[in-house]
Formats: structure tokens, sequence, C-alpha cells
């Protein structure tokens, strides 16, 4: 029963840490293109954009319902204090989603496409800053009281960090978008991705940087969390790991491959992904509620595993499923058979 | 104005505002999908491309919908934690693993083969399209379980108790199979059904009226008022168990429903009332118009009560709901329409059986095809009646006699909540006003009767063997439809 208090969090942990992971992944450049078609300054290029994401933006969105669904159901505290403490930064993505939600449908169905088109460029705008600003808030950690509820004001979100967190997050969704872009484009909108992947690259990388240094100086337990052993070496290495991976997407970029640089992309949002998990781990709520603290009661944890867990290759196949369906180039507004 | 400075008002009102707006888009979403199962099976069937056609018209008014369902689904979710921490917290164990059944189980299955249905027509066989369809009905119909399994154990939280604040499941399954869950999960079921065959019906018959394609819409009405056939009394009939349900389980709602603020005891009757100004502070009825000795037969088909019903002056104000000429009238007017739908069926039925709807004569019903059009936006305004009747109702508990709604608020200023309701009264207008004037747009540009049937070979004779210049069609491919 003790190990079961202890590995049934942890097994929850990693869960919503895939999805969260997945979620990143697949909306993230569904809102990188959405941010870039605000610099696409012709009607078709924005056709072919929107055409690209109309299969599956709202199944990759989908990954952040179920995480909150998850999180709620496993962590039912952090649900709460959470979202309680990020109100703002919240609202802020869910009206950024309403407005790239409904642009799909109205633009389509729209002879004025210039609001429509806007509300896709702004709301995946919107939608990621409030998302990198819940994620910085979330890394600083949160005020809370012995119990775990928030105790903080509505404006803790706001700092320094959380605005450059946002700013990279917001270059990492673009050049993700990019490289997606380069995949399922052809021609000049290709050519136009290359560039933009590969100024993208290196303004995610300035920010990591600046997040990597500044972590271990301004927050103490980052810091003692970062020097412990073993970890030490885990985290020396993902650094050199990141450029690493960044000269191997640089490099496909001016290669002018087509699927590598997508590839590259993905590994580095995994890697650091990995790190951040790292760094958190065991705090649900950083940086004083751990996992095993805001658990629900296993027997929740177990009843979940069985209707969630069992479920997880299967939407994994069926995702992937509609990806092979739906695979080949976007060209003139539909797929290339 | 005092709600203002008031977060725990704000919230509720924030939650009913995005509800019963957000209610509105997936309860066609639902309903649409089996139609469209049948539809598209009808025509495999049959390979008439008057089917497939169908499919392909309807599903426009699918994505319309699903597409503000979802954006208007996701605050659902968060607010839980946002406004309702305290409620996350202590209900979580159960509640927040049942929204992430909802996730996995429901929304994933139908985001994902929506793709497919929508856009994979030329893409794969028309088998695996079909299989599409039907996974996407059912992802659908699996979110109306899991939403109103968690929202029925609020109305009977059974399966566990409260210990410190926090609900611990002892039973799973007992917490799932709830009191009110098979009722209400049927009757919600049934809703999202009969209100996507009237709008299908509705729409149809404004075709029919305007003289559009009669031949083909008096097809997709039939197919409407042959469902309705079994689908209208069936509602009522569930719509009866739930309200006696509620009778057993609810009683401060039932009195809320009825304003019936005195208790009538076991073994008497009690005069129903059919119109009425509900007092709160009076804890009268300033004016009604009753029908005598009704109350048992409406509750039990007899005259004399086998079970008190309990008058709402035996809860102290702040135990029982309040607005009760809200639930009072939500509930007549969920009821009225119900009646109203099962009424335009039989005469609908009656004209078919005399054989007034065949796609000749169907024009000259002008009176039964406007009665249809009327009935178009019916269906949602009973549907969000009865989520007034079910959780105004429940009040003052946000888990029916373990959780008050106050104690289950975030610790947020209230003019944060001001900023949030005041969004989402704007920008919901925006979307109301956005989807009635592109739905409209669909209907009016009507059904594309020319669009290639997929896997037939065109069995004309090859006269013209020279191909045709090639151009290709620049158009995004949803306007391809």
């Amino acid at each position: 029963m003790e190990t079961l208090t202890y590995f049934l969090p942890q097994v929850w942990f990693v869960v919503l840490a895939l999805f969260l992971l997945l979620y990143v992944m697949l909306d993230g450049f569904d809102l990188g293109v959405g941010i870039l078609s605000l610099t696409s300054k012709d009607e078709e290029r924005r056709g072919i954009l929107m055409t690209s994401l109309s299969n599956i933006w709202d199944a990759n969105e989908t990954w952040l319902v179920l995480m909150g669904g998850g999180l709620f159901g496993a962590f039912p505290l952090a649900y709460g204090t959470i979202l309680n403490a990020l109100y703002i930064p919240i609202f802020v993505m869910i009206f950024g989603f309403i407005f790239r939600a409904v642009a799909f449908e109205f633009r389509e169905l729209s002879n004025r496409k210039f609001f429509w088109n806007f509300a896709f460029g702004a709301g995946s705008f919107v939608a990621a800053l409030g998302q990198g600003f819940a994620l910085g808030a979330v890394l600083k950690g949160i005020a809370v009281d012995e119990t775990g509820h928030f105790i903080g004001t509505s404006w803790d979100w706001l700092s320094w960090q959380s605005v450059l967190v946002a700013l990279t997050l917001i270059q990492a969704y673009v050049l993700i978008g990019s490289t997606y872009l380069v995949w399922k484009t052809t021609g000049e909108l290709q050519t136009t991705h290359y560039k933009t992947a590969k100024i993208a690259a290196l303004t995610t990388l300035i920010g990591a940087i600046f997040i990597t240094i500044s972590t271990p100086i301004f927050y103490e337990s980052a810091r003692t969390r970062l020097f412990q052993q073993p970890l030490v070496y885990i985290f020396a290495v993902i650094p050199i790991l990141g450029v690493l991976l960044i000269w191997q997407l640089l490099k496909s970029l001016n290669r002018q491959e087509e699927r590598a640089p997508f590839l590259w992309t993905i590994l580095l949002f995994v890697l650091t992904f990995l790190g951040l998990g790292l760094i958190v781990f065991p705090y649900i709520i950083p940086v004083k509620i751990t996992i095993y603290e805001a658990s629900a009661d296993p027997s929740s944890l177990v009843i979940m595993i069985i209707f969630i867990g069992f479920l997880i290759p299967v939407m994994l196949f069926y995702n992937l499923y509609q990806y092979i369906v739906f695979r080949g180039k976007v060209t003139g507004g539909h797929y290339e058979g | 104005m005092e709600f203002l400075s008031d977060s725990v008002v704000l919230s509720r009102m924030q939650f009913a505002l995005t509800a019963l707006f957000h209610m509105l888009w997936p309860v066609l979403t639902t309903g649409m999908g089996i139609y469209l199962v049948i539809v598209e099976g009808v025509w495999l069937k049959t390979r008439n491309p008057d089917y497939y056609l169908h499919a392909r018209f309807w599903s426009k008014f699918y994505v319309l919908n699903f597409g503000i369902g979802v954006a208007t689904g996701i605050p659902m979710e968060f607010q839980f934690g946002t406004n309702w921490s305290r409620f996350s917290e202590a209900a979580g164990n159960f509640f927040g693993s049942v929204i992430g059944f909802e996730a996995s189980w429901a929304f994933m299955l139908e985001a994902a083969f929506l793709g497919i249905m929508l856009f994979g027509w030329e893409r794969v066989n028309p088998i695996i399209h079909y299989v599409s369809t039907i996974l996407v009905a059912v992802g659908a119909n699996l979110s109306t379980l899991w939403i109103l399994t968690a929202n029925s154990w609020m109305q009977t939280p059974a399966g566990g108790e409260l210990v410190n604040g926090k609900f611990i499941v002892h039973d799973y399954f007992a917490a799932i199979a709830n009191p009110f869950m098979k009722n209400s999960v049927l009757h919600m079921f049934f809703a999202t059904l009969e209100t996507s065959l009237f709008v299908i019906g509705g729409i149809s018959a404004w075709y029919i009226l305007n003289r559009r394609h009669e031949a083909f819409f008096s097809k997709s009405l039939k197919i409407a008022l042959a469902a309705a056939i079994a689908v209208a009394p069936l509602q009522i009939y569930i719509g009866h168990l739930s309200g006696e349900q509620v009778y057993h389980y609810q009683p401060s709602k039932l009195a809320a429903m009825e304003a019936q603020w005195e208790t009538t005891p076991a073994g008497q009757s009690a005069d129903w009332s059919l119109l009425a100004i509900p007092n709160d502070k009076a804890q009268k009825n300033d004016w009604e118009i009753t029908v005598p000795n009704a109350l048992g037969y409406i509750l039990e088909f007899k005259q004399k009560l086998t079970y008190p019903v309990r008058g709402l002056s035996e809860w102290k104000p702040e135990d029982r709901p309040h607005m009760i000429g809200l639930i009072y009238y939500a509930f007549r007017i969920m009821i009225g329409i119900g009646f109203f739908f099962a009424g335009l069926m039989l005469l609908s039925v009656l004209q078919w059986l005399r054989g007034k709807l065949s796609a000749e004569n169907i024009a000259q019903q002008r009176w039964l095809m406007r009665a249809w059009v009327f009935a178009a936006p019916l269906g949602y305004i009973a549907v969000d009646s009865g989520w007034i009747v079910r959780c105004v109702g429940r009040q003052p508990w946000i888990v029916y006699g373990q959780i008050r709604t106050v104690d289950g608020a975030s610790n947020i200023p209230a003019s944060n909540v001001l900023v949030s309701l005041t969004s989402f009264a704007v920008v919901y207008s925006i979307l109301f006003v956005g989807v009635l004037y592109f739905g409209s747009r669909i209907i009016r540009r009507g059904p594309n009767l020319e669009l290639p049937v997929p896997g037939i070979e065109p069995d004309r004779p090859a006269v013209d063997t020279t191909p045709a210049e090639f151009v290709p069609d620049e158009r995004p491919v949803e306007a391809q439809q």
C-alpha cells in the first residue's frame, strides 16, 4: 500500500506530462502556423495555411482538454489551485482559442475574410501568450498555504521571468509551425518558411539560453534541484544536447530537407520537456505541494488508469491514422492525393 | 448592484451564461451525428445519390456547430478550476476523473474522425468513411454519457461520503450509476436527438415552403419525422420518470418546479399550479391558476399522494432554491415544447398516412410546413430550460445536500470575474450573430446537387471521349462540396 501511494501519483505525473508534451508539440505547430499567418500577405497563402490545419486542429487541442481532465481527476488540489492562481492567463488563452476555432468555420463562409484571418492569427498568438505566462508562473512557483490553497494575488503570474518564458514559447511555436509548413507545403511558401524556421530557431535558442542561465541564479529551489546527485549529470547533458539538436536543425534547413527540420524540432521539444519535468518533479504545485500531497485517492488513480490509461495507445493509434490519411502536401487550399 | 462585488454570484452567472450558450452547439452535433449515420447508411445500401448529397449537405451544419461547440466547451472544463477550485478539490476524486473519461473516451474519438468524415470522402474507401461517421457519432454521444453522469452525481451523490470536506469514493461504480444517472443520460440523449430532428425537419420544411428541391427535402423531412414517431413520445415518458425521481430525491427542487409553498402530507391530494406568480419574500404565490387535485395524477397517475409533497416554506430560506419563478416557468416551457413536438409529430404522421407528404403534394401542406419551421429553434429553448430547472433548482447546493455552492468557489477578486463575464457576454453575442448569419447563408445557398458521388463510375454512354481541359479547382476544400 505504501508503495502504491508513491507509485500511482508518479504514474499520473508521467501520463499528464505525456499529454502536455503531445499538446505542446501538436497544437504548438497549429498555434505557430496561426501566428505565422499574421505575416502572410495574400489570401491564397492564408488559405493554404488554414487548410493544412483544418482536419487536425481540434484533435490537437483535445490533448489539452485531456490533460486538464486528467489533472482534475488525478490531482484535484493542483487543478483547483493552479487554475485559481492563473485566472487571467487562462482566460486570455481561452478567448484566444475561441477566436481561433470560430475563424476556421466563419472564414470559410465569409466574403470579407479580413476579420476572420485576423481572428485566426491573433487568436493563436493570444492563446500562446496565455500559455506562456501560465507556464512561466508555474515554473516560478505559486503562493499557497500549508493546505495547498492559493493565497497570492491575481497578478502574481506576471513577472519578468514569465514574460521571458512566454516570449520563448511563442518563438518555439513559430519554429515548430515553420518546420511543419516546410513539410506540408511546396514552392514559394516553403521557401518563406525555411527562412522563418531559421530565424525562429535562433530566437528560441536565445530565449532558452536566458532561461537556462537565469533559472538556477534566481530560484533557490531550482538550484538545489539542479545540483542534486545524480541529476546534475542529466542537467549538464541537456543543454549540450539542445545545442547539438539546434545545430542539426539549422543544418537540415540549410540543406533544404523537407521532413528532418520538423523531426529535429520535435526532439528539441521532447528534450526541453524532459528538462522541465525533472526540475519540477515531484512538485505539482511548485514549489510547495508535491504530487503525493495533491493526488486523488489511490482507488481513483487506479480507476483512471483503467478508464484512461488503456485508451492512450488507442488514441495515439487513431490520431496517427488520420495523419496518414491526410499525408501529402497542401497546395491551393486542398490536399494533394 | 450589490452582486457586482460578489465573486460567487458573478461566477455563478458566468457558469450559467457559458453553460447555456455552450449547450446549444453539442445538442445539434450529437443528435445530427446519428442522423448522418442513418443517411450515409441508406446511401451505402441503396446507392441513391440523394442520400449521399444529404450527408454532405447536413454535415455543413455539423462542422459549423462543432467548431463553436469546441470553442465554448473549453471554458466549461477550465472554469471548474478557475472559479470553483474548492469544489474541484472536494469533488475531484470522482468528478474530476469523469471529466477525464469524457476527454479520453469521447472528445478525442470525435475530433480525430471528424477530419476523415468531413474531408476524407476522396481519401478513404466508403466503408472506412462510414466507420468514421459512426465513430464521430459514438464519440459525441459518449460525451453525453459522461457529462450527464458527472452532473447526475452532483444531483444525487452516491458511492462514497464526505470526509473533512473531501468526497471519498468507496464504490466507484455506485458513484457512476448514481440514482439520477440512467434517466438523465437518456433524457439528454433524446433531447439532442429530438432537437436535431426538428432542426433538420424545420430547415427541410423551409425549402419545401420556398419551392426549392421539394423532392430532395421531403426525404430528409420524412426521415426526421419517422425518427420523431419514436423519439417524441419516449422523451415525454423519460421526462416523467425524471420528474418522479426529483420528487423522491430532491424535494426542494420539486417544490420550486411546482411553486408549492406548503407541504401536502401523504395520502392527500394536491392542486397543480398551471400558472402562477411566485413571491419569494412572502413565501406564497401572489396569483395563480390551479387545476384541483391534479398534482397526484401528474406525479403518480393517481389522485392521492403516496409520499408527501414538501412545500418550500419547510426549509429555511438559506436551505432552499431561490428564483422560484425562473425554475417554475423554465419547467413549464420545457414541458410545453415536448408536447408541442409530440403533437406536431402526430399531425404530420396523419398527413403522411393520408398521402399528403409525397414529393408532389408536400408543398401544399403550407401550415404544416410553417409549423415545422416554427419548431426548429424550440428544441434549444427546451434544452436550456431543462438545464435551468436542473441546476438552479439544485441550489443552494453544488453537490446536493453535501457541498454548498458558496463553499465550492475560488479565491478570486470579483473584478476579475466581472471582466471575464463581460467578455464572455460580448464574445458570445458576436458568435451567436455570426452563427445565425452564416447558418442562414448555408441555408440560402442550398445543397450542391451537382457534387460528384464517390465510388461509382458514371454509367453515362461514352459519347464525348476527348478529355476536357483540366481546370484545377482552386477553392478551399469545403467550398467544393
